[in-house]
């Protein structure tokens, strides 16, 4: 019988895992199609960055889980409903290099003040897991900062580009740090950490680089898009992973 | 079309390991210093070629001709001395 | 008079890297001409502030352009599976695979920047058309199996002509080889293994690596070009030690290397006339199609029109992108 509290570490594993799945699902479709052959390397770096963190938790969630599950279960053999990222990360990029900048800027800034409280848990696995990411991700703000910043003051085309996504992708921000009985029960027990505590420095953070960008962040919006902690996503995430999961799903019985 | 008009390039200056020197690597295309560095990153050290790197303009490198090769460098030709496989030690005898 | 169009022609052709002798004499250029070929027979790497030969360059660059575009456009079949990659391990690998195609592309365009060409130029000459690639990379990628094929046959055949451009003349292109060739050995295989699984899979796996087999084996064995007979450049090529062996040589060598790592995970080739030849020690093989590969070299292929697309829309959505960087890079003179 397993306790409530394996329950809710497997449940908050996925949510990591997941959210960089899609994530990476989204970065990789720029291998062959970026801005400059440069780029292309680069984004592919950040994919693999994220499959890595990805099969990390998704392992540590198969482990406690037992039963035979593998990463692959978690990301091939789930429904819509059962993921449980959060809804900026599976919004098409449209091969708009500017959106794919913000997202991973707004994603990355969460993620590296979350990993960098995880580095403190109690669970050993997941500070273990917590330590390897953080170094990635602060690659990802940099990156992404950096050009941030050169599109926002670039020329007039990509200031208004980049101001668009990031209006668009702002309301997308309330999500990230929504919690609910799974992290209360994770963060008594000192594997979890309340992600309310650095709201404060995620909104200094990512206000730095639009100030150097030159882009007015929007008013805090009265509809924040919510579901990703439910499973209720957009409806864009069932033709993500349609395509992701066709091979897996088509031959059930095939290894490859 | 956009010849000509395209980012400078940087030359990539790897170093393998801590103490080592730099070695050259390769180039980047980048628009300016800072990205060239994270472009140099992300295109030379895919599998961990490195601990450190430096970029530098490409038209910052200044380079001796072809032609200067005798003047440069055949002079070193007989000073031999200059190395220490010059001198015989006695069988047996620790260097320094 | 015969002296005046001499120069004129020079100064048309040589660029500025490459010193300028304006009085020089139809005899002082064979003279040149002839050293510089002697100094390669004896074994000599060329460098880009070297004196070359006009020919030498405009075959190299041409050469080099050429592979590099090819890798380039060579992520498009491939990358067309990144989405559908069938488990998480073979996602990353696969990933990880095509991102080295942009940065052996990388590296070739930086090489062939030194013969005096912007790699921003070669790019707008693949982009309207007017530069060749790989005619291989004009076939589809329909099944994950093709993927285990490409790896397979197409990187492998590939390794086979890079590891011997590893020892060509010209030393940028003989440095990125090696670098390239130490990164691809695991390009290969990756696919072998892709096809192994396969093939100890069920049988609709099986079926799909017989059928991706058949499909690419043909396009491979194409990608070492016409016979030299029929190959217009390989004279040239070959006195200059940028070919070192004939097209048919190395595709021979990756017939014979390649046969037996079929039949180890039971695949059958298809071609009813391969066969060992004791004699010669080399498997005899039957006749390429080569009306086939001149349609697809001549933009005929299944996938020509597609792969031009495709990095054109690529380049024309990252417009905006690289302005912008320039833009910035001028306001702030950052360094």
């Amino acid at each position: 019988m397993m306790t409530d509290l394996n329950k809710a570490l497997i449940d908050f594993c996925l949510r990591i895992a997941d959210n960089s799945l899609i994530h990476a699902q989204r970065i990789s479709e720029w291998t062959g199609h970026g801005p400059i052959l440069e780029e292309d390397i680069a984004m592919s770096n950040v994919a693999l960055d994220l499959i890595g963190q990805s099969r990390g938790f998704y392992t540590y969630a198969a482990q406690i889980e037992g039963d035979g599950k593998t990463e692959d279960f978690y990301a091939f053999r789930r429904g819509e409903r059962e993921f449980r990222n959060k809804l900026m990360v599976e919004q098409p990029d449209n091969k708009d290099f500017g959106f794919t900048m913000m997202k991973l800027f707004l994603n990355g800034c969460f993620d590296y003040l979350m990993f960098r409280d995880l580095m403190k848990s109690t669970d050993e696995t997941i500070s273990g897991l917590a330590a390897k990411s953080i170094k990635e991700v602060t690659y990802h703000v940099r990156h992404a900062g950096d050009w941030i910043v050169r599109l926002g003051d670039g020329t007039e085309e990509s200031h208004q580009r980049i101001q668009n996504s990031l209006n668009e992708l702002w309301p997308y921000t309330n999500e990230l740090f929504e919690q609910d009985s799974v992290d209360a029960l994770l963060i008594s027990n000192g594997i979890a950490f309340d992600k309310e505590k650095f709201r404060d420095e995620w909104t200094k953070m990512v206000h730095e680089i639009f100030a150097k960008a030159t882009l007015p962040v929007p008013e805090n919006n009265t509809y924040s898009p919510t579901g990703g902690l439910k499973g209720i996503h957009s409806e864009h995430l069932g033709y993500l992973l349609a395509e992701m999961q066709y091979l897996p799903r088509t031959y059930p019985d095939a290894v490859w | 079309m956009e010849s000509n008009h395209q980012w400078p390039t940087w030359e990539v200056f790897t170093q393998k390991k801590q103490g080592a020197p730099h070695e050259h690597a390769g180039s980047v295309h980048a628009p300016d210093g800072e990205i060239a560095l994270l472009n140099a990153r992300d295109v030379y050290s895919r599998r961990q070629e490195g601990v450190n790197i430096w970029v530098v303009p490409s038209d910052a490198i200044i380079a001796s001709s072809p032609e200067d090769a005798g003047a440069f460098f055949d002079p070193a030709n007989d000073k031999m001395y200059r190395s220490p496989n010059f001198f015989k030690t006695a069988d047996g005898l620790k260097q320094i | 008079m015969r002296r005046l169009v001499v120069t004129i022609i020079l100064a048309k052709l040589i660029r500025p890297v490459i010193p300028m002798d304006i009085n020089v004499k139809m005899d002082d250029l064979s003279e040149k001409e002839n050293a510089f070929n002697d100094s390669i027979q004896a074994g000599k790497v060329i460098e880009p502030k070297d004196w070359m030969p006009e020919k030498y360059r405009k075959q190299l660059l041409r050469m080099m352009s050429q592979h590099a575009h090819s890798e380039v456009v060579g992520m498009l079949p491939e990358g067309n599976w990144i989405s559908r990659a069938p488990s998480l391990a073979r996602k990353a690998i696969l990933i990880a695979k095509v991102q080295d195609e942009a940065g052996h592309g990388l590296y070739i365009y930086s090489a062939a920047e030194t013969l005096g060409m912007d790699r921003s130029e070669m790019i707008d000459q693949l982009l309207s058309g007017k530069a060749k690639y790989s005619s291989i990379f004009n076939y589809p990628t329909l099944t994950w199996a093709d993927i285990g094929a490409i790896g397979w046959l197409v990187d492998g055949a590939a390794i086979v002509n890079q590891t011997v451009l590893a020892k060509c003349s010209y030393g940028p292109y003989s440095r990125a080889m090696l670098r390239i060739c130490r990164e691809e050995n695991f390009h290969n295989k990756q696919g072998y293994q892709i096809l192994a699984y396969l093939m100890r899979g069920t049988q609709e796996q099986k079926d799909m690596a017989q059928d991706a087999m058949n499909r690419w084996w043909w396009p491979a064995l194409m990608m070492f070009g016409p016979s030299d007979k029929e190959s217009p450049n390989s004279a040239d090529l070959l006195k200059w030690k940028v070919k070192l062996f004939t097209n048919d040589d190395l595709r021979q060598r990756f017939i014979d290397r390649t046969v037996e790592q079929a039949q180890a995970i039971g695949l059958k080739i298809p071609d009813d006339k391969l066969k060992w030849n004791e004699e010669t020690r080399h498997y005899d093989f039957g006749e390429i199609n080569w009306d086939e590969f001149f349609q697809v070299i001549n933009g005929n292929g299944p996938c020509n029109k597609l792969r031009l697309k495709q990095r054109n829309d690529a380049h024309a959505n990252g417009q905006w992108v690289r302005d912008a960087a320039k833009a910035y890079a001028a306001k702030k003179k950052v360094n």
